[in-house]
């Protein structure tokens, strides 16, 4: 027994996307108010509906939620553990929260306003404080100092583009990977958010303008960093059958899984005795292999992929992992144009992703998956059924989701 | 937060963190570097080593521990070239190497340590290179380890 076509997303809710610190006077709660409110009334539901919380990355505070918009009872409420890996989990979560009878309609959202405070550790205080979590899965998180930060505190490693870079070195030394390849996946994802009225970045990218661009730290360069925004986004989940009567075109859960390889967890940022094959690798392997079992379908009948994109080269190795081409081959597999919107054998982030519509941890990807399976994204894949999202790599879990029209 | 990194070199980090909060299980790891040796934990069950030293074997689930000195070279496993300080203070030390090395005398996939690689070519730095332990001794409890090209 699995969570296979159990529950379905009905409502779809956002507040505008914001340059980092622009939301305010806005809050991250009140942003996360405003995008439940938004997502209930897409389903055509009211607070009076909603009885479930299953967030990740701690997004908000559900006791608060639900005194501030007056949800009658609460009967679900968790949060994955970790960071935005969590993220596509999180609807899995939801479905089992449904098909289980504890809860009958469930946000899944994430809110984020970094005004006063940065991811990654670079506002003035930040690098000590990222340094010092070398215990914490998560870079966003972590308390008091452990006896294991000091093995990594000083060594100068101090925000997620600095871990993720070593492991875009390696899979380079490893594969072949060139910054090329990398300078695709920044362009075509650019090229995708041109369109979109919401993406904050909208001016084309040339192989030039990548080349030309400022290294942040090697092989990185400014594009292939995702931004620094601001803004919610929220999903309501509810049963299939429930679905059916509401009032948009029903978005189902196929499957979904969170996870990974206990030895790649810490990987990410301790780097210790990982083997080599998973060190230069997304981390998502055993989700990508959990996901397409629970259900029945393979990488050949994915139509668009929403593919967490915080860092550019993460894209390519979630090719692999995912089974669109094979391990070691990404870097070639999006030379060849295979990721472009329109053209190409697999569509990735029609949205802009992270890359260049916005960074909101990765729910502006399940939007997309939404509005691709309801025929009204704006670069809509023409007769899209189903949809691949997935959440981090960050510390584990990392999670994949299997969504399907209908 | 101390935003005073001290007297800065370039392509060097600063020891922004100057105690160990060493526990029982990291405290001989800083007691050989106070001395420039590099030790590390090796499971005394079924040989795996661990760095940071961790309570549990991940690979049998065993305590026990003997601690074993290594010879302190290693192999640059990965890296990254930091170019853009992360804070403005930090601007005189960049661009400076920071990677993953590879322990000599580790077995399997090796014991590998986060570190800062100083005195190299910057723009010439290679995965493959071989490296060796350098400790800089920032006070009676902490000691810094980097590696700086074979000599």
């Amino acid at each position: 027994m699995t969570i296979k076509d159990k529950a379905a997303i009905v409502g779809v809710g956002a507040t505008p996307y914001f340059k980092r610190g622009q939301s305010f006077p806005e809050s991250e709660f009140s942003m996360a108010c405003t995008a439940i409110l938004a997502a209930l009334e897409d389903a055509g539901l009211t607070v009076n509906d909603l009885d479930g919380f299953s967030i990740y990355s701690s997004s908000c505070d559900p006791a608060a939620v639900g005194a501030e918009l007056g949800v009658p009872e609460i009967r679900w409420a968790t949060t994955t553990t970790s960071g935005g890996g969590g993220c596509a989990g999180a609807l899995g979560v939801a479905a089992a929260a449904i098909d289980g009878g504890m809860a009958t309609t469930v946000v899944t959202l994430m809110t984020l306003q970094q005004l006063n405070k940065r991811l990654g550790g670079s506002a003035v205080g930040g690098v000590l404080a990222y340094a010092m979590m070398s215990d914490s899965a998560s870079p966003y998180g972590g308390s008091g100092v452990p006896p294991s930060a000091a093995f990594t505190a000083n060594n100068g490693l101090l925000s997620p583009g600095h871990s993720f870079a070593q492991i875009a070195s390696r899979h380079m030394h490893l594969y072949g990977t060139k910054r090329e390849h990398f300078a695709e996946v920044c362009i075509s994802t650019r090229d995708n958010a041109i369109k979109r009225p919401t993406a904050l970045r909208t001016e084309p990218i040339t192989l030039d303008d990548y080349f030309n661009a400022r290294m942040i730290n090697d092989p990185l360069c400014l594009f292939d960093y995702t931004m620094e925004s601001d803004g919610a986004v929220a999903v309501i989940t509810t049963s299939v059958e429930r679905a059916k009567d509401l009032k948009q075109p029903p978005v189902t859960i196929m499957a979904s899984a969170h996870g990974g390889s206990g030895r790649w967890g810490p990987a990410l940022f301790r780097y210790f005795q990982t083997p080599d094959d998973e060190f230069a690798s997304s981390g998502h392997r055993p989700v990508a292999k959990r996901i397409f079992e629970m259900a029945g379908i393979g990488p050949e009948d994915v139509d668009v992929a929403l593919l967490y994109d915080h860092f550019s080269p993460m894209v390519i190795m979630q090719l692999e992992d995912y089974g669109f081409c094979p391990i070691g081959e990404g870097g070639p597999f999006v030379a060849d144009g295979n990721i472009r919107y329109g053209t190409g054998s697999i569509p990735v982030n029609t949205h802009g992703g992270n890359l260049s519509e916005a960074y909101i941890i990765g729910m502006t990807h399940v939007r997309e998956a939404v509005e691709q399976l309801r025929g009204t994204a704006v670069n809509q894949v023409e007769g899209a059924e189903i949809a691949l999202v997935t959440g981090g790599p960050a510390g584990l879990p990392v999670s994949g989701t299997l969504l399907r029209k209908g | 937060m101390s935003t005073d990194f001290g007297e800065l070199t370039p392509g060097v980090f600063p020891s922004i963190l100057k105690e160990t909060n060493a526990d029982y299980l990291t405290q001989p790891f800083w007691d050989a570097a106070r001395q420039d040796r590099l030790v590390a934990p090796k499971c005394s069950n079924c040989g795996t080593f661990r760095l940071p030293p961790s309570a549990y074997c991940f690979n049998c689930q065993q305590r026990g521990i003997d601690w074993v000195e290594l010879p302190g070279t290693a192999t640059i496993y990965s890296f990254t070239i930091v170019r853009h300080p992360l804070h403005p203070d930090l601007a005189p030390i960049c661009p400076y190497v920071s990677g993953v090395v590879e322990l000599d005398g580790t077995q399997g996939a090796g014991a590998r340590m986060l570190v800062n690689i100083i005195d190299v070519d910057v723009e010439n730095v290679k995965i493959g290179d071989r490296v060796e332990i350098v400790f800089e001794h920032v006070n009676d409890e902490m000691s810094t380890p980097r590696f700086r090209p074979v000599r």
